[in-house]
């Protein structure tokens, strides 16, 4: 079986769960290699999480050359290992990060891009949803190798235990891909909650909030749940909330578990954002709001009155 | 003196209902109001502060058919200083490495110090054209750029990449390629006196053959992905709307535990 490599999310070598799920969707492909690339003694820390799911081989660079550059080393590293290994295809994750240094990737090795991937099938080809998922469209790569960037939360990360070969990558980053030095970098927001494209269950507020410091009616909402928070784009717009959790056409798309939209009225910029979401519950005033077309479950009324008094309920059922 | 180019795509209004062509599966543009990309605003203006701060000239760089015209007139009104329409019925059903190779070529005629994309287009949401640039132009990546600082006496630019948590302070030398998110400025408006001067600024259009590009690359049937089948998504069921009589959010927590999800 061809391999097919995954590259590796983590946050100094603490492993985030998107990389289960691509290890997972590897091995319905063909032979899951992950390639880690990070900083010098980060591999250990996520080396029995790569085995845990079932990488055959781990492809490894620990160098500060990949870490203080901005995406272009880990394109060459990508391509170098497209090239050596002659996989089936190159899995990544669909942050914003990952998906430049895909296209990097596609362009170094002539190869097809594909992104926003949602399923991807046994002879390689991909689903997407496009037009903020009105229309579900099957592609597949016709050039070189198949460069796919999957959405998290797409796939049920599963177990399969294996001891992986690990190999060290004889590669020396190029001076060209180190131009865009990172010089340091801050951390701003510091909420232990979990992030926004991988969580299980997000929180949104919008306009309905009125002011930023309602939004904490929705953190607590989400601190209840162990939800990641999100934003309409109207509330970052105002300032209530950083751009960052922005969820919709020019912010993050989730698709999440479950969705509770507080606020929101579900106009087409929020929804294309949000709408893969399993399960919709919605909160607004408005019995008019779009939102209330596509929820699973919306409850008509004042969120200043019907939040606290859910948060309540879940907290109690907690016990 | 900064030479700053600015890449601006024409996109279908986020407003109206998007469908694929039938045959090409690639975007119907014929059927629906087409607009500037909303973020490409954010991108000019960029351009533009920059050009206000330390003097040089903004290029509009654009990928089209004849009728993006109207979106390169749109970044002319706000102020930048002249245009490139890359048209050919030849490119037409590019995809986004065809599209970054064909704007890479003509951008590099133009010596470019900074060259500013915005972080995705509305219409494909790929939010890949920058890196892109930097991989074919061979220029330091300065993507998602929530501020950008450009000192020409030192030769380099700085930009506060945003990330999930905050932001990574990125230095390169110029010339650089600089990808903006759309928190970094607030675009103007053009005046009436911009729209006007618009019309007589300086537009060369530029075809595959004018361009340099091997007609052998361009168009959807050299793409690098096909799309081989297109449907609607199934619509989502309604579901249960009830009004809050004082006991919604109890209401919606029994929803949730009837769901299993909590």
């Amino acid at each position: 079986m061809a391999e097919v490599l995954v590259l590796v999310e983590h946050a100094d070598g603490e492993p985030k769960k998107v990389t289960a799920e691509l290890l997972t969707l590897a091995r319905s492909l063909g032979e899951a290699s992950a390639v880690f690339l990070g900083a010098p003694g980060t591999y250990a820390k996520i080396k029995d999480f790569l085995a845990e799911y079932g990488a055959s081989k781990v492809y490894v660079v620990e160098s500060d050359d990949v870490v203080d550059y901005v995406v272009a080393p880990v394109a060459e590293v990508l391509a170098k290992l497209v090239t050596d290994v002659a996989p089936a295809a190159v899995l990544t994750a669909a942050t914003a990060e990952a998906r430049e240094a895909a296209a990097r990737t596609a362009a170094k090795t002539g190869s097809g891009l594909l992104w926003d991937a949602v399923a991807v099938a046994a002879d390689l080809t991909a689903t997407q949803g496009i037009f903020g998922g009105s229309t579900i469209v099957t592609s597949k790569v016709t050039k070189g190798t198949p460069i796919l960037v999957v959405r998290p939360n797409t796939t049920a990360p599963e177990a399969a235990p294996t001891t992986p070969v690990t190999q060290n990558v004889d590669i020396t980053i190029s001076d060209a891909a180190k131009s865009a030095k990172i010089l340091d970098r801050v951390v701003e927001a510091k909420s232990g909650r979990p992030d926004l494209t991988e969580a299980q269950i997000v929180v949104s507020g919008g306009r309905g909030l009125g002011a930023a410091e309602h939004f904490v009616l929705v953190e607590k909402l989400a601190d209840s749940l162990g939800a990641a928070v999100g934003a309409s784009r109207a509330a970052t717009d105002a300032g209530w909330y950083p751009h960052q959790q922005q969820v919709g056409q020019t912010g993050k798309t989730v698709s999440p578990q479950l969705y509770v939209a507080v606020g929101i009225s579900g106009a087409i910029q929020h929804r294309a954002g949000m709408q893969t979401s399993k399960t919709i519950v919605a909160i607004n005033k408005d019995p008019e709001a779009p939102i209330f077309e596509f929820a699973d479950y919306g409850i008509v009324g004042d969120l200043f009155n019907v939040v606290p008094q859910l948060t309540e309920a879940i907290e109690k059922r907690k016990g | 003196m900064v030479n700053i180019v600015v890449t601006v795509k024409q996109v279908p209004d986020t407003w109206a209902e998007k469908k694929l062509d039938p045959v090409t599966r690639t975007i119907d543009r014929k059927s629906v109001d087409n607009v500037i990309n909303e973020m490409d605003e954010y991108g000019v203006e960029e351009a533009l502060k920059i050009k206000e701060a330390h003097g040089g000239e903004v290029t509009v760089v654009t990928l089209g058919p004849q009728k993006a015209v109207e979106t390169i007139r749109k970044a002319l009104s706000m102020g930048a200083d002249k245009a490139v329409h890359i048209t050919d019925e030849q490119l037409a059903g590019s995809d986004a490495l065809q599209t970054s190779a064909a704007l890479a070529k003509v951008i590099s005629t133009l010596s470019p110090d900074i060259v500013i994309t915005a972080a995705e287009a509305s219409d494909a949401r790929g939010g890949v054209l920058g890196a892109l640039l930097a991989e074919q132009l061979g220029l330091p990546q300065l993507t998602q750029a929530r501020k950008v600082t450009v000192d020409p006496g030192a030769g380099t630019v700085r930009i506060e990449r945003q990330a999930d948590n905050g932001y990574a302070l990125v230095e390169a030398s110029i010339p650089a390629v600089v990808g903006v998110v759309e928190k970094i400025n607030q675009p103007r408006y053009p005046s009436f006196k911009g729209i006007m001067a618009a019309k007589k600024k300086p537009l060369t259009t530029v075809s595959v053959a004018d361009a340099g590009l091997d007609p052998a690359t361009v168009g959807l049937a050299n793409a690098g992905s096909a799309v081989v089948d297109a449907q609607p998504a199934p619509p989502r069921q309604t579901g249960t709307i009830v009004k809050d009589e004082g006991d919604g959010g109890t209401k919606a927590a029994e929803f949730l535990v009837a769901q299993k999800l909590i």
